[in-house]
């Protein structure tokens, strides 16, 4: 007699039952609060349309507490996200140097190394000048 | 001296008595050198003859005794019990696939996945035997031969939440082996497995747990396979937008 049995899955809370899942979907749950710093600095481009006064202001306001640990969990998540994404970059990109595969590292090296070049060119930007 | 011993609490579903599954615990003899496949052998030989399960080669080679050990996909063969000893070891069937008893799934729907990808070498003509083998170098041996250590055991089934949120999608295993395909040097099928792989049901459906290739007991690496592919898909498609003409 064959009568197959289906074992439920929670759509919600699956991701609760092991520790890589949960990591994931931390990974996948970084993408909310990028996505609110992007609202948040769209505001801000609009309020420099409007003119020094009201772009001022909406600058002393995000000097907050409250704006202040928004941006650091922004920081947290977008660091959290690109250095678990880094880290697998060496499964996406395979590449090969004649005969051989290029060292995983060194795909996974080449974005940090890119990422620390972006931001040392930012840094000297904001603060050089 | 008395006998170490081990507990096994193990899924019993039997669809002639029990409308929903159950678990038994037994007791079997515990041994450094033994897995868990083993214990199951004991018990089915010595203490219970009803109890059903896949095994074959009991060496990591055939893929038939995967099962859930402590919820984790594992082949039974090579799951030694001293790493779990003296607590109980629960065994379950594969998750994500349909139970058809005790500790078998039924695996219908990765045959049929399996062969939807057409895992062959496909040419657009074949040479007559006269004219020698395909040749092939190291290193193009090299680019797919990761792929192709599959065994299709289907742990990367049991270990993927989008398969077992949504079954439609293609999954980790036979991916993979399409992949392994599409970088042999002597297929030409690419554009006849475009349509299953490329598919949202395809490798689009994958959103990188990874935990596929965590678990593989080859290192095959399937979400590596996975990615790689929508890297070549998202290629094509460019070439194809870019060269309508002359893309290939």
């Amino acid at each position: 007699m064959r009568e197959p049995y289906r074992r439920p899955m929670s759509s919600t809370t699956w991701w609760l039952s092991k520790r890589i899942y949960v990591l994931f979907m931390l990974r996948e749950l970084t993408s909310v609060l990028i996505a609110a710093f992007l609202v948040v600095y769209l505001i801000q481009l609009a309020q420099l349309g409007q003119g020094a006064e009201a772009y001022t202001a909406f600058v002393e306001r995000l000097a907050s507490p409250g704006w202040i640990i928004f941006h650091l969990l922004v920081l947290i998540a977008a660091l959290y996200h690109s250095i678990t994404w880094f880290n697998l970059t060496p499964q996406v990109i395979v590449l090969r140097w004649g005969e051989e595969q290029v060292p995983p590292v060194f795909i996974a090296g080449s974005h940090y190394v890119a990422w620390l070049a972006v931001s040392v060119a930012i840094v000297w930007i904001v603060v050089g000048n | 001296m008395v006998e170490p011993s081990i507990t096994l609490e193990v899924f019993r579903y039997r669809p002639e008595i029990e409308q929903e599954p159950t678990f038994q615990t037994y007791t079997a003899p515990y041994r450094e050198d033994w897995v868990v496949l083993d214990a199951l052998n004991y018990l089915k030989d010595e203490v219970d003859g009803s109890l059903s399960y896949r095994w074959s080669c009991r060496m990591g080679v055939c893929g038939s005794c995967g099962m859930m050990v402590n919820g984790e996909p594992k082949l039974t063969c090579a799951a030694f019990l001293k790493d779990y000893y003296p607590a109980p070891i629960r065994v379950e069937p594969l998750a994500n696939f349909p139970v058809e008893r005790d500790l078998v799934i039924n695996m219908d729907d990765f045959m049929h996945k399996l062969k939807d990808v057409q895992p062959w070498i496909i040419r657009d003509q074949e040479k007559p035997v006269s004219e020698g083998e395909y040749l092939q170098s190291p290193a193009e041996l090299a680019t797919y031969k990761q792929f192709s250590m599959c065994i299709n055991c289907m742990l990367c089934y049991a270990a993927c939440p989008v398969y077992g949120l949504d079954p439609s999608f293609i999954g980790p295993a036979a991916i993979a082996l399409a992949q392994r395909y599409n970088l042999d040097s002597r297929d030409q099928g690419q554009d006849a497995r475009r349509e299953v792989i490329s598919q949202h049901e395809g490798v689009w459906q994958c959103t990188f747990v990874s935990e596929c290739s965590v678990v593989c007991p080859k290192d095959v690496d399937p979400a590596g396979a996975i990615q790689q592919a929508k890297v070549s898909g998202a290629i094509d498609w460019f070439k194809s937008v870019l060269m309508p003409r002359g893309s290939q």
